[in-house]
């Protein structure tokens, strides 16, 4: 920076550090929670420091009958929120990926047509739309499974507008050169435009990992059925029961495996997150 | 090995036509180069033989067979773009094995193709490399090489030369030329440098404003320019032109001074005269009024006005020549290499 | 928008865009369409009969005072979740802009927030806030304030904006800290050659400099806020006491999933899409001027 007085750099850390810890604070309050035993969690004041029954408690969370009897292990649900994460961002990019590739190269009747059709979807977030979707997947006969789960969230104005953005910034002779190796439409895809968008894709791939996983609305009135519920809106549940048998180092233990996943993804992968994050919104 | 016909080729975009009735025929082995200034057509025309515009009349045949409708993988040709266009994940090795591994062409094969131009282009040692890991002339040796191993009937070539600096520029024109002749493969190759052109090309095509303006070689295109613009667009410095009237086999110039012609009629013309043809002559009548010198040490070049008008004349003199801004030198040139456009056609006479 | 050279045509495009348009289709405009005819009829209590009211629904919204104030509700909690994230965000990023070393820690420390989900934030925050267990109210009491968003509605309204402004922090400190560091550092350095500290230079150079970014960070964390905070707000306070808490996206679903007021839920559907295609277009406007620059 410009200037270099040593007080000007304290008071810089001071506020980052305080930022960070104020930050931080839900989290670390999350983690003492989820290692301490349940009577320790009644007793006011709660505790700030850890406690010793972390394991124990991930332990029991993990693969124990679960919270308070009849629940689905939290493993289960984790599966699940997996699996759902992984049909939303597989299948975002997959059909954005094909849909932008040919409304980026080729010329065909109904072309803007169709890049419209797909841009108003951008307008509507599913919770405006909830109660007729609802019907239609109900309709359809894919309440409970993970179809019903992830088909009606993969459609995407945003991926299909990235990807058209990636190949537009491609240089139009890839294309001719290939066209001249002998390349036909889907060689080229396969051989030139899929590599040469690989970063695109995995950042794409980072945000929408967080999209999916982090889903609550939605599973929340698609499942009924408790093995097929996510761990991210099983929270809800315990909250609820906590009023009668408050686990609180269990629920806390459950809330913190719910946002390990895509933490560990943001910080594993910053760059690309920050790629990701930066390019969708345009 | 190819003969390329091309037959009143005609362009459009909508209603826009951009290129008119291209006449040509190349020959077998030949080099041919497109030349014109920004804008004239000459990347769409070889877009068109390369499959990668669609002609909207006329026909290109190669080999005697139409090709319109071929797509650009079967016309047996391979291109050398501008940016190259190397495929930046592929090595190098991987960017001129591609072609050949989509016509399935067996492996020991493509290997030993590939290892064989990579030695005439001496790149043996980057072909593990990418793309981005190469000197600009390196990539363009690459970008020869995809097209060399591929061995097609015809080699187009658009600007492949214009990304490189001004030295490597000159050393990759002779190398092309030199390969070229040596694999003996027809090429038709596109620049706006006319330097470049009357280096490489057997015959130039030089166009403007989608017209071919004349098509011979560059001897032909120096001493007999066809129209005003070939005379004013090949050689350096261009050419000086003066308006003037012929009449009786005298030609009066604008400023009232009178040369000898061989040419009879009597119209309005412009009178061509290249600045190396002019020769001091205390006798001489053309005068010139001195602006400024250039002294490049080879030779030296005298910018100036003509006495009595207001027309700029350059004229290049051998060795290290000295004038007086102000002063006033007297030019002759030599009748017979008089160049005469008629002012409302721009053609020879 | 289409490459020069493309491949001629053939089925093999409307193959492509067949996934994507089918979904579309089934999953978003036909849903909609759905609302919007839903917005116009009314079904009796046991949805055996419907009858179609034109813009009757819309009408009694219009009328409904609840409607009403939850727009004015909503309106506040999106402007302060907006304003606390952004400025929280904004002063951070400032200072991180001037660490030289260890600026990606900092970054690495303050953006995680973002992945964790919005109802997750809410379960954090409502533990933190628990009246009888929390650590908070237990400070609070410290200090003599009574803390129960169960029954304070200032109080329940206070912790969901804590909750949905904390999350976004995070977004918000990334937006601003890159538009921060791509300002020529040259800039700064002839502001600090005029003569201007620090904090001038952040005020004069820095703050109009990032105002573009500023300004695509007010419209996104509008919508966050009136969207995506639906799970915050079912997890701490379903919209309570009395409705304290109650914005426009709870009341959608609450009217039409708990109340079963299926015609006056589609119309707020309809108004909430209409909300929505505004704020896109502001922001596709936006984006344009953005790549002019």
């Amino acid at each position: 920076m410009v200037e270099n007085r040593p007080i000007m750099t304290f008071i810089t850390h001071l506020v980052l550090v305080l930022g960070v810890a104020m930050i931080a604070l839900p989290i670390w309050i999350t983690l003492v929670a989820a290692s301490h035993d349940e009577v320790r969690m009644l007793q006011v004041p709660i505790p700030l420091w850890p406690g010793t029954h972390f394991v124990e408690n991930l332990k029991q969370t993990l693969f124990g009958s679960g919270f308070s009897g009849d629940q689905t292990p939290v493993w289960r649900m984790m599966l699940n929120s997996l699996v759902m994460a992984m049909m939303i961002s597989v299948g975002k990019i997959s059909i954005s990926l094909i849909s932008a590739f040919a409304i980026v190269y080729f010329k065909f009747p109904f072309r803007m047509g169709f890049f419209w059709m797909i841009f108003i979807t951008l307008m509507l977030p599913v919770e405006v739309r909830i109660l007729p979707t609802f019907e239609v997947v109900a309709n359809l006969g894919l309440l409970n499974s993970y179809w019903g789960l992830s088909i009606p969230l993969i459609a995407s104005a945003t991926a299909t507008f990235m990807f058209r953005q990636v190949f537009l910034t491609i240089p139009d002779e890839m294309l001719e050169s290939a066209r001249i190796d002998g390349a036909g439409p889907m060689r080229f895809f396969w051989d030139i435009l899929l590599p040469l968008s690989r970063t695109n894709i995995a950042a794409l791939f980072v945000i929408l990992f967080i999209y999916g996983w982090n889903q609550y609305l939605w599973p929340l009135l698609i499942t009924t059925d408790t093995d097929m519920t996510t761990i991210v809106m099983s929270i809800k549940q315990m909250l609820e029961s906590a009023e009668q048998t408050p686990q609180w180092n269990i629920i806390m233990m459950t809330a913190f495996l719910a946002m390990l996943p895509p933490i560990l993804v943001v910080v594993g992968m910053q760059k690309l997150f920050v790629q990701g994050l930066t390019e969708t919104d345009k | 090995m190819a003969e390329i016909k091309l037959e009143n080729l005609t362009k459009s975009y909508g209603d826009v036509e951009v290129l008119h009735h291209i006449e040509g025929d190349i020959k077998d082995g030949e080099f041919v180069v497109i030349v014109g200034p920004s804008g004239c057509g000459k990347s769409t025309l070889l877009r068109m033989v390369a499959g990668l515009e669609i002609v909207t009349s006329g026909e290109i045949s190669i080999n005697g067979a139409v090709v319109n409708d071929l797509e650009p993988a079967d016309r047996d040709i391979a291109m050398v773009f501008q940016n190259y266009a190397l495929y930046p994940h592929m090595t190098v090795r991987e960017n001129m094995a591609y072609g050949l591994k989509i016509r399935k062409i067996p492996k020991d094969e493509i290997n030993r193709r590939v290892n064989e131009v990579a030695d005439i282009l001496e790149i043996r040692d980057y072909l593990d490399r990418r793309p981005r890991q190469l000197s600009g002339g390196q990539r363009q040796r690459v970008a020869m090489g995809r097209a060399i191993v591929r061995e097609p009937s015809v080699f187009l070539f658009d600007e492949p030369l214009s990304n490189l600096d001004a030295k490597l520029r000159v050393q990759m024109r002779l190398e092309i030329r030199k390969l070229q002749r040596r694999l003996g493969v027809t090429s038709i190759y596109v620049t706006h440098d006319q330097v470049e052109a009357m280096t490489l090309g057997d015959r130039l095509m030089v166009l403007n404003g989608g017209y071919v303006e004349q098509f011979g070689t560059p001897i032909e295109l120096y001493e007999r320019p066809a129209t005003l613009f070939v005379a004013g667009f090949i050689g350096s410095p261009s050419m000086n032109f003066i308006p003037a009237d012929i009449a009786n086999g005298t030609v009066t110039l604008v400023n009232g001074v009178q040369l000898k012609t061989a040419v009879k009629s009597s119209r309005h013309v412009n009178l061509g005269i290249r600045p190396e043809h002019l020769t001091l002559d205390d006798a001489g009548v053309i005068k010139v009024k001195v602006d400024m010198l250039e002294q490049l040490g080879a030779n030296t070049l005298i910018h100036g006005i003509l006495q009595g008008a207001t027309t700029p004349i350059v004229a290049s003199l051998d060795g290290i020549q000295t004038a007086e801004i102000g002063s006033v030198l007297n030019f002759s040139v030599a009748p017979e290499i008089l160049h005469l456009f008629d002012a409302e056609t721009d053609k020879r006479i | 928008m289409l490459k020069r050279v493309h491949f001629p045509s053939s089925p093999l495009p409307y193959l492509l865009v067949a996934p994507q348009i089918i979904v579309t289709l089934v999953f978003f405009m036909w849903p909609a369409s759905q609302a919007l005819y839903q917005s116009l009829l009314i079904e009796d209590a046991f949805g055996l009969s419907s009858e179609f009211v034109w813009f009757e629904n819309f009408a009694a919204l219009l009328d409904d005072e609840q409607y009403l104030s939850t727009f004015g509700r909503t309106a506040v909690f999106s402007s302060l979740v907006a304003f606390l994230s952004m400025s929280v965000a904004l002063i951070l990023a400032g200072f991180a802009d001037r660490v030289v070393k260890g600026a990606t820690m900092y970054r690495t420390l303050l953006i995680w927030p973002y992945a964790v989900a919005p109802v997750l934030a809410g379960a954090l925050w409502v533990f933190m806030f628990n009246p009888t267990l929390g650590i908070f109210p237990y400070f609070l009491e410290m200090v003599g304030i009574k803390w129960n968003h169960y029954l304070n509605g200032r109080q329940a309204m206070g912790l969901v904006i804590g909750a949905a402004a904390w999350k976004q922090v995070a977004y918000n400190f990334l937006f601003y800290l890159a538009a921060m560091q791509s300002i020529p550092r040259s800039i700064i350095e002839a502001a600090a050659i005029d003569g201007a500290g620090p904090v001038k230079r952040f005020l004069t150079q820095t703050l109009p400099l990032i105002s573009p970014t500023t300004f695509f960070l007010i419209v996104i964390n509008v919508v966050y806020a009136f969207f995506e905070t639906f799970g915050i707000i079912h997890v701490v306070t379903q919209g309570g006491p009395a409705n304290a808490t109650t914005i426009l996206v709870y009341k959608v679903f609450n009217d039409g999933f708990v109340g079963l007021d299926l015609g006056g839920s589609a119309a707020q559907s309809v108004i909430l899409m209409v909300i929505v295609i505004v704020m896109t277009v502001v922001q596709f406007r936006y984006v344009e001027k953005k790549v002019e620059y």
